[in-house]
C-alpha cells in the first residue's frame, strides 16, 4: 500500500478564465473509498475544479493522476472510462426520457437499443438492491421527484462503472430527509469502495458524513483536514479567510399590530396552474415571519402575489390600509408606493437586468419617482448620486455607479438590490431568497441588515429554502408544501426535523403542530 | 357514382404525388429539429436539389446521377446552415432563410450560366427522368370492383421515388425510436448538456442530423424535376419546404402523424387543384386560394393550442454553448 490508495491527485491544477484565476495551482489527494468533501464559498472553484476533473474544462496546466494513471481528458468521454462519474448541480437528464433510456445514453452497447435497454434493466435491478437505490424504471424523469433524479443521476454514474463519484451541491434541492436518505446512500457506496468527492457549502454536512475535508478560497486550495480533527468555525474562517458569525444575535422581537393579513389566499402561476390554495397569515410589525419549503411547493407562487406580480383567484390581502382581492389588484408600483418592497427570489431574472448600469438597477421600480423626474427627462445626475450613497450603506462594491450590473459578483448585486429596496425606507418587506447564491461574508451582512429592519418596527416576510436561513432569522415560520400550509411555529422552538417533516407534509397529525400557531 | 368514386380516386391519386416531396422534407426537417436544430432552409434544399438534379439529369443522361447530384447540393447547403449554425453558434432562423435566398438566386444565375435560359433546364428526355412502374398484376386486379381501380390508379403507376417516399416514414421512426443514434439525436434536441456530460458530441450527433436531412431533402428536390415533371422551372418547388415545417408542426415531430398531416395537406393541394372553377350550387365557385392557405392556418390554429398542444424539442434553435 504505498500510493494505491489514491483515488485521484491533482498536481499544480490551474485554470483561467480570462482574467479570472479560476484555479490557482491546486493540489488535492482523495483516497479510495472515503468521502472527501470540498467546500469553497461561490466562486472558489470548486465547481470548476470539479468539471476538469469530469473533462467538461481543460486545465492550463497541472498534472491529474485517476487510479495512479495520469489522466488528461479533453471530453467527459475519457473520465467516464477512468471511472469518474459526476452528479451535476443541475442535473443533466433529459426530462422526457424514461429512467432506463435516461441511463443507457452514451453507453448504450449496441447500435440498436432494445437489447441494451434490456441489459440496462438487468444491470439496474442489480445496482438498485445493491445500494438501496430503488427508483422506477419506465417512468419519465420529468414526473419524478427531485430526490428521485438524483438518484437516477446516482444510477447513470454506477451504472458507467463510476468507482469515484463527484456529487456538486447535492442537498440545495432536497428536504432533509431526502438529505439523509442520499447520505445513507453514500455509506453504502462508501462500503463497497466507491469514492465519494462532495462538493457543498453547507457545514453540517461536511462534519456530518465526510472523512476529510479541503477549503477552497478565491481559487486556491487553502486547508486539508481530517474531519474528525476540525470544526465548522474553523473550516467557515478558513472559506473566507476571517472570523464570522454563524448565528446572528438578535433581541427579542417587539411585535406590533399586523401590516399585512392575508386571508384564504389561492394564486396561479403564470401558466394558469393552482399553486396556492387557502392560506392564511399574518405579518406584523416588527416580527420577521419565515416562509419554509423545497423549491416549488407554491411558496415562489405567493411571493409574487404578494408583490402583485400574480393576481389572486381567491381570497384578500390587506395591507397598509388597502385590500387586494380577485377583483381589486394593486400592481407593483402601487404596492411600492404604499410602503411594499419586493426583493424578488431570482435576481438575475426579476431584481436586475444584467445589461444594465448599477445606477439603472438601483431604480427598477421606483423610475417614476417625482424627485428624480423633470418632466420626460429622468434627473441622470440625481439618479447616478441616489446610486453612489445607497452603494456606500450596503457596502456594494466596487461603489461604481456606472459599472454594468452583470460585473459585480452575485453578492454585491443582492446588496445592491436589497438597498433599493430597503433605503426606501418601506414598512413591509417582501424578500425572496436573500442569500441564494451570494458568499459567506455578503450572508453575515444581508441578515444583519434584515434584523434591522426589524427592529425598526417593519413587517417582514421572508421566503428562503434555506431551512438554516429561516430557522436563524425567523420569529414565526409557515411551512408550505404543495401549495398549503401544513404546519406553523415559533422560530425559538423550531428544529429541523419537525420543520422537515412539514415541509414534506409527512406530519402525523399536523393539528399538534399548529397548536403552537400565536 | 362510378365518375364520383373515379374522381375522388383520381383525386387521392394526385395527393400522393403532391405528398412526395413534402415527406422527403418533412422527415429531413425531423431529423434537424429533433437534434435540435430548426430547419427553415427545406424550401432551399428542395429548390436547389431540384435544379440540380435536373441539370445532372440532363447533362449525363441519367435520373439516378441526377439523383445523386441533388443529394449532393442538398447537403452542402445542410453543411453551410451547420457550420453557421452549430460550429459558429449562429442564429438558426437566419441560416436558413439565407439558405433559402441563396437557393432562390443561385439556381438562377446557373441556368443562365449552364443553359443559356432564365430560370429553366432543358426539358428531360424519358430516360434521363424517373418513370411510372406498373404494378404486376394490375390487369387480373383490374376486374374486381372497387379494388381494381384504386390498385390500378392509385398504388400503380408511380414512380420509384414514390414508393421510397412512403416506405422511408417506418424507417426513419425505426431510427428515431429504436436505434441509438436515434436515442442521441432525441436527447440532443431535449438537453444537450445530458448529451455532453455523457461523453458524447453534442456538434457531431447535429452535423449528422443535418447531413440525414440534407440527403433526404435531396431525394424530395430530385423528385420534383426529374419525376412528377421533366425539368427544373424558376421556383418550381412553391413553398413545398414550408408545407413541410408546416406538417412537421402539425404531425408533432413524430414520423407518422408527419406524414398523415403531409398527406392531409397535399390532399388539399389536389382538391385546391380539381375544384379550379368548379361552380358549386348555392356556394358558387369555391375560392381556391382559400384551400391552398389552409396548411398554414391549420398550422396556426394548432400552435395556438386549439387542436392539441405542439411542443418543440426542449432545445430547438438554441445553439449549444458549453458552460455550466
Amino acid at each position: 500500500m504505498t500510493k494505491s490508495n489514491i483515488a485521484i491527485e491533482l498536481i499544480n491544477v490551474d485554470k483561467h478564465f480570462g482574467a479570472v484565476h479560476a484555479n490557482d495551482k491546486v493540489n488535492l489527494s482523495v483516497e479510495t473509498g472515503t468521502i472527501h468533501g470540498i467546500v469553497g464559498e461561490n466562486g472558489a472553484g470548486k465547481s470548476t475544479l470539479m468539471s476538469i476533473l469530469y473533462g467538461f474544462y481543460q486545465a492550463d496546466s497541472g498534472q491529474i493522476k485517476v487510479f495512479d494513471k495520469d489522466f488528461r481528458a479533453t471530453s467527459s468521454k475519457q473520465s467516464i472510462e477512468a471511472g469518474i462519474g459526476m452528479v451535476h448541480q443541475h442535473f443533466m437528464l433529459v426530462e422526457n426520457f424514461t429512467v432506463l433510456e435516461n441511463v443507457i445514453l452514451g453507453s448504450e452497447g449496441g447500435a440498436l437499443i432494445t437489447e441494451s435497454l434490456a441489459n440496462a434493466r438487468i444491470e439496474l435491478t442489480r445496482l438498485a438492491k445493491e445500494y438501496g437505490l430503488e427508483v422506477e424504471l419506465d417512468i419519465a424523469v420529468e414526473e419524478l421527484s427531485v430526490g428521485m433524479q438524483q438518484r437516477v443521476e446516482i444510477l447513470k454514474g454506477l451504472y458507467k462503472g463510476a468507482k469515484v463519484l463527484i456529487l456538486d451541491e447535492p442537498t440545495g434541492v432536497l428536504t432533509p430527509q431526502e438529505s439523509d436518505e442520499l447520505f445513507r446512500i453514500f455509506e453504502a457506496l462508501k462500503n463497497e469502495g466507491v469514492t465519494i468527492i462532495l462538493i457543498t457549502h453547507k457545514l453540517r454536512e461536511i462534519m456530518n458524513i465526510t472523512d476529510h475535508v479541503s477549503v477552497m478560497r478565491a481559487g486556491k486550495m487553502v486547508a486539508h483536514r481530517e474531519t474528525s480533527k476540525t470544526n465548522p468555525e474553523e473550516l467557515a474562517e478558513l472559506m473566507i479567510g476571517r472570523k464570522v458569525l454563524l448565528n446572528i444575535k438578535k433581541s427579542k422581537a417587539k411585535i406590533g399590530k399586523p401590516l399585512l393579513v392575508a386571508k384564504n389566499l389561492e394564486i396561479n402561476n403564470e401558466q394558469g396552474l393552482k399553486r396556492v390554495s387557502e392560506v392564511s397569515f399574518e405579518a406584523r410589525s416588527g416580527e420577521i415571519l419565515g416562509i419554509a419549503g423545497v423549491t416549488g411547493n407554491g411558496q415562489g407562487t405567493l411571493l409574487k402575489a404578494l408583490a402583485g406580480i400574480l393576481p389572486l383567484t381567491k381570497g384578500t390581502i390587506e395591507i397598509m390600509g388597502e385590500t387586494i382581492s380577485p377583483k381589486s389588484r394593486l400592481n407593483p408600483e402601487q404596492l411600492r408606493n404604499l410602503g411594499v418592497a419586493h426583493v424578488p427570489e431570482d435576481r438575475q431574472k426579476m431584481g436586475m437586468i444584467a445589461e444594465f448600469s448599477a445606477s439603472e438597477t438601483a431604480l427598477m421600480g421606483y423610475q417614476n419617482d417625482k424627485d428624480l423626474n423633470q418632466g420626460i427627462w429622468l434627473k441622470k445626475s440625481l439618479v447616478k448620486a441616489n446610486c453612489a450613497s445607497i452603494m456606500e450603506a450596503f457596502d456594494v462594491r466596487p461603489p461604481n455607479p456606472n459599472l454594468m450590473s452583470s460585473n459585480f459578483s452575485g453578492g454585491n448585486q443582492q446588496k445592491l438590490i436589497l438597498a433599493r429596496e430597503f433605503e426606501r425606507d418601506p414598512e413591509v418587506l417582501i424578500i425572496g431568497q436573500p442569500t441564494r447564491g451570494v458568499d459567506i461574508g455578503a450572508i453575515e451582512f444581508i441578515r444583519k441588515r434584515i434584523i434591522q429592519m426589524r427592529d425598526a418596527g417593519k413587517a417582514i416576510v421572508l421566503i428562503s429554502v434555506e431551512l438554516e436561513e429561516i430557522m436563524s432569522l425567523s420569529d414565526r415560520i409557515i411551512v408550505m408544501c404543495d401549495g398549503i400550509i401544513t404546519g406553523t411555529v415559533n422560530g425559538a422552538d423550531a428544529d429541523e426535523a419537525t420543520l422537515g417533516m412539514m415541509m414534506a407534509n409527512a406530519l402525523e397529525s399536523p393539528a399538534e403542530a399548529k397548536g403552537a400557531e400565536i | 357514382m362510378s365518375d364520383f368514386f373515379l374522381t375522388t380516386v383520381l383525386t387521392f391519386d394526385a395527393s400522393v404525388r403532391i405528398c412526395v416531396p413534402l415527406i422527403f422534407a418533412s422527415m429531413a426537417g425531423l431529423f434537424a429539429e429533433r437534434a435540435g436544430v430548426v430547419d427553415i432552409g427545406l424550401e432551399g434544399k428542395l429548390l436547389m436539389s431540384a435544379f440540380i438534379a435536373a441539370s445532372a439529369a440532363s447533362v449525363f443522361g441519367s435520373p439516378w446521377l441526377g439523383l445523386i447530384a441533388g443529394m449532393f447540393a442538398s447537403s452542402v447547403l445542410a453543411m453551410i446552415h451547420g457550420f453557421a449554425s452549430i460550429t459558429y453558434k449562429g442564429n438558426q432562423i437566419v441560416s436558413g432563410v439565407a439558405i433559402n435566398i441563396l437557393a432562390s438566386g443561385l439556381t438562377m444565375i446557373l441556368t443562365l450560366a449552364w443553359f443559356k435560359r432564365g430560370g429553366i433546364t432543358p426539358t428531360l428526355q424519358n430516360d434521363e427522368r424517373f418513370l411510372s412502374i406498373t404494378l404486376p398484376g394490375v390487369d387480373i386486379i383490374d376486374h374486381i370492383p372497387i379494388i381494381g381501380v384504386i390498385y390500378r390508379e392509385l398504388i400503380s403507376g408511380h414512380n420509384i421515388l414514390v414508393y421510397l417516399a412512403f416506405v422511408i416514414v417506418p424507417i426513419v421512426w425505426w431510427v428515431v425510436y429504436r436505434t441509438r443514434f436515434g436515442l442521441r439525436l432525441r436527447a440532443v434536441g431535449e438537453n444537450p448538456k445530458a448529451v455532453d456530460t455523457a461523453g458524447l458530441s453534442v456538434e457531431g450527433l447535429r452535423y449528422r442530423a443535418l447531413l440525414v436531412g440534407g440527403i433526404l431533402c435531396g431525394i424530395g428536390g430530385a423528385y420534383i424535376s426529374t419525376a412528377y415533371t421533366a425539368q427544373f422551372t424558376k421556383e418550381m418547388t412553391a413553398g413545398a419546404g414550408f408545407i413541410a415545417l408546416a406538417a412537421l408542426i402539425f404531425g408533432k415531430w413524430h414520423p407518422y402523424k408527419v406524414l398523415a398531416a403531409c398527406f392531409l395537406f397535399a390532399f388539399l393541394q389536389a382538391l385546391s387543384i380539381r375544384l379550379q372553377g368548379v361552380v358549386f350550387p348555392v356556394i358558387g365557385e369555391i375560392p381556391v386560394q382559400l384551400i391552398d392557405a389552409a396548411p398554414y392556418i391549420l398550422t396556426i390554429i394548432l400552435l395556438a393550442g386549439f387542436i392539441g398542444k405542439a411542443v418543440p424539442p426542449k432545445a430547438s434553435a438554441q445553439p449549444y454553448i458549453k458552460e455550466l
